[in-house]
């Protein structure tokens, strides 16, 4: 079986995010939350399965996933 | 050595200096009384390996000579009036982007449509300020298939200088007239080479900041500098900016870099004006009709006297002020209700010794109708 | 990650709205070109004016911001004269299909290899909420506040009319499918049109009552369906998303080359 990607580093570039909501709304295991200054940030990230969906969602390129494998390799 | 010599249209004139001062592109869209400039580039370019475009319209094929430009080829497009109306805009990109190419507009009688088989000069002003907000702009125009040539292969080379458009005004009687053209050997006229940068790879280029010599080398889209254009004002690097400061180094230097030398941008040629009472100032078709007058009035003992301006814009102001000074009145014969005459009239010493001579009918206004207004304004009658 | 190695990063945050749809596809148009491995100076980014094109200011391309509704005739000069580039064309519905709309359906019938993309979201944002031709009827606006009374026209359909041989359309909501898109139609050899429909959460959502940019790509995910699927022919209101056509015939430069020839053939014999 292939093996699960786990999630070695969720970059949010604050100064690029505008806290739109979109990666909170669409990430299937609801990892993301915006803080308290409307910027999005990683409330679960032992529940991450490095889908990047968010990163390609943000209409800010605020968000870099980088990948457990992705070090490995 | 034997001289290529063709008796040719002024329209296929211009096709065969543009060729000369290194044109490969152009794009058009049929309008009388310029289309045989299309028709003939659509036969010389293929064979030389240049490109030809008939575009949806004038706007698209002003637009194509500018992107054109930017991979850096030598582009012209040609049209009149109507076409010329719809250019502006574009005009203005090309101004504001500071990329060189060259609009000939062959006028024909306006407003609107107009009298689209007949010549005019009412274009002139429209080149000054077709286009919308402060700027400079370089307008040439000539009365001779000889001079025409010269005058397009200068059009060229002015808008590489200057990285700037430049519009060359021809009408209808120039474009459909034949006569002879001698033309030119190799290298007989210069022709100015599209200036590129020597900056290197890896270094920062700035596509809009002048050498010290005022010039503003180029790189080629597609080649290794890779910048922005764009109509914003914009900084050295083309970047849109609200800059004050900036905003008002770009106003100035695109008005500057033209306003700045009127002297080497003025063509002209005078004839008979050392004694003359009497000097008249034209240009274009209706220089042929001044000039036929002046020798003609010079035989009887008439001390007229003809300055032919070239450069309608910049206006040569300098020239004609210090042309005109020993004039007893100063005649502008000109195909319109007056365009250059009001130019004239901020530049001579006193105004009420300018007089306009002009004829708007769609009709060429011959050397009979010349000597009948200067009778009147001689107070002599018809 | 890869996209930031192509675009002007000095410029960000970029001025679209929180949720614009543009940043999505400007996001992924890059991953389009990072797949295929174009040199960055082998990339022209010509663009007109509005919001969607502000894009070609953010990338690293040699780019082109020209004046409203004529990007695609400057583009039409840049590849004529240099064909080896690859020309991206990204516009927004108003610059493409309403001031544009003349050079929109000739670049389509002329198939010169141009990648025109076409940023819907339904508005003209940058003036601040006016109706475009794809707002489409019942719309509210500010130049229509008892609701717009204009028919839209269809993107898909207006370039399969005007000879495009290679059609698409997506969303902003279909981020992979936007990547897949972009790069099949750099890759056609010809004129390409891709439709992003793409959400202005500012403009035209919140007048509208779509919610936020989430909402409004809810509606674009259930919305739409594959072409061609089954969906479709149980409801006919969904949005078809995908390949429309993609005719492989001669391009106009191609085409230009053997005129070229021919003009030299006939010169020396």
């Amino acid at each position: 079986m292939k093996k699960q990607k786990k999630l070695k580093e969720y970059r949010i570039n604050r100064e690029w995010c505008k806290g739109c909501g979109i990666c909170v709304h669409f990430c299937p295991k609801d990892v993301l939350e915006l803080d308290q200054d409307g910027k999005s940030s990683v409330i679960r990230p032992d529940d991450c399965i490095v889908c990047g969906f968010c990163e390609r969602l943000c209409p800010d390129l605020a968000i870099t996933i980088i990948p457990e494998e992705q070090e490995a390799a | 050595m034997t001289q290529d010599i063709k008796f040719i249209q002024g329209n296929e004139v211009c096709v065969e200096a543009a060729l000369y001062a290194g044109l490969d592109f152009f794009a058009g869209y049929p309008i009388t009384p310029s289309s045989e400039i299309a028709e003939h580039m659509a036969v010389r370019l293929p064979g030389i390996g240049g490109k030809f475009l008939q575009m949806e319209d004038e706007i698209s094929s002003i637009c194509a000579i500018t992107g054109a430009s930017l991979t850096g080829h030598k582009a012209m497009t040609a049209t009149s009036g109507p076409g010329f109306s719809l250019m502006q805009e574009a005009l203005g990109y090309a101004i504001m982007t500071e990329i060189p190419c060259v609009i000939t507009n062959v006028q024909r009688g306006g407003p609107s449509t107009g009298l689209p088989t007949h010549g005019s000069q009412g274009d002139v002003n429209q080149a000054r300020w077709g286009t919308h907000g402060d700027h400079a702009i370089i307008a040439l125009t000539a009365s001779n298939h000889q001079d025409l040539f010269q005058i397009t292969v200068e059009a060229f080379n002015l808008a590489e200088t200057y990285r700037t458009p430049v519009i060359l005004l021809l009408d209808e009687m120039l474009g459909h007239m034949r006569e002879k053209l001698i033309i030119p050997k190799v290298d007989e006229i210069p022709v100015v080479k599209r200036l590129r940068t020597a900056v290197p790879d890896g270094v920062d280029f700035h596509p809009y900041l002048p050498r010290e010599d005022g010039r503003l080398p180029m790189s080629d889209f597609g080649d290794k500098h890779r910048y922005n254009v764009t109509g914003l004002y914009h900084d050295m690097w083309g970047f849109p900016t609200s800059d004050p400061q900036v905003i008002h180094g770009l106003i100035h230097h695109l008005m500057d870099k033209i306003e700045n030398r009127v002297e080497q941008l003025t063509r002209y040629k005078e004839y008979f004006l050392e004694d003359a009472e009497v000097i008249l100032i034209s240009y274009g078709s209706s220089a042929r009709s001044a000039l036929h007058i002046v020798k003609n009035r010079r035989k009887r003992g008439e001390r007229l006297g003809l300055l032919e301006l070239q450069t309608l814009w910049p206006f040569p102001a300098g020239l004609v002020r210090r042309k005109t000074r020993q004039a007893d009145f100063v005649a502008v014969v000109e195909m319109n209700m007056g365009q250059i005459v009001d130019e004239v009239k901020k530049v001579v010493d006193q105004h009420k010794r300018v007089f306009l001579v002009n004829r708007v009918d769609g009709g060429f206004i011959t050397p009979e109708n010349i000597k009948d207004m200067i009778r009147l304004i001689q107070g002599r009658g018809v | 990650m890869a996209v930031h190695n192509y675009i002007r990063q000095r410029f960000f945050p970029h001025l679209w709205c929180p949720g614009c749809g543009h940043g999505t596809i400007l996001n992924n148009m890059l991953r389009a070109v990072d797949e295929l491995g174009i040199s960055k100076n082998d990339l022209v980014m010509v663009s007109g004016i509005g919001c969607s094109s502000r894009i070609s200011g953010y990338v690293d391309f040699h780019s082109l911001h020209t004046i409203h509704g004529r990007a695609l005739a400057y583009a039409t000069g840049v590849k004529m004269s240099q064909p080896r580039l690859n020309v991206l064309i990204p516009m927004g519905d108003g610059d493409a299909l309403a001031i544009g709309g003349n050079h929109f359906i000739h670049a389509c019938r002329r198939n010169m290899d141009l990648t025109a993309i076409i940023m819907n979201n339904r508005i003209y944002g940058m003036t601040g909420g006016q109706f475009s031709p794809l707002s489409g009827e019942g719309i509210l606006c500010t130049t229509a506040p008892q609701l717009t009374i204009d028919r839209s026209f269809d993107t898909v359909e207006l370039a399969l009319a005007s000879g495009a041989s290679f059609v698409a359309r997506t969303t902003s909501f279909h981020v992979r499918e936007i990547t897949k898109l972009i790069a099949r139609a750099i890759q056609h050899k010809g004129f390409s049109v891709v439709e992003i429909l793409s959400q202005c959460p500012t403009h035209f959502g919140r007048k509208n009552k779509l919610g936020d940019a989430s909402n409004m790509l809810e509606f674009f995910k259930k919305n739409t369906t594959p072409f061609g699927s089954k969906a479709k022919q149980d409801n006919p209101e969904l949005i078809e998303r995908g390949i429309f056509r993609e005719l492989d015939i001669p391009d106009y430069c191609a085409d230009y080359e053997r005129t070229i020839q021919k003009a030299q053939k006939g010169k020396s014999s």
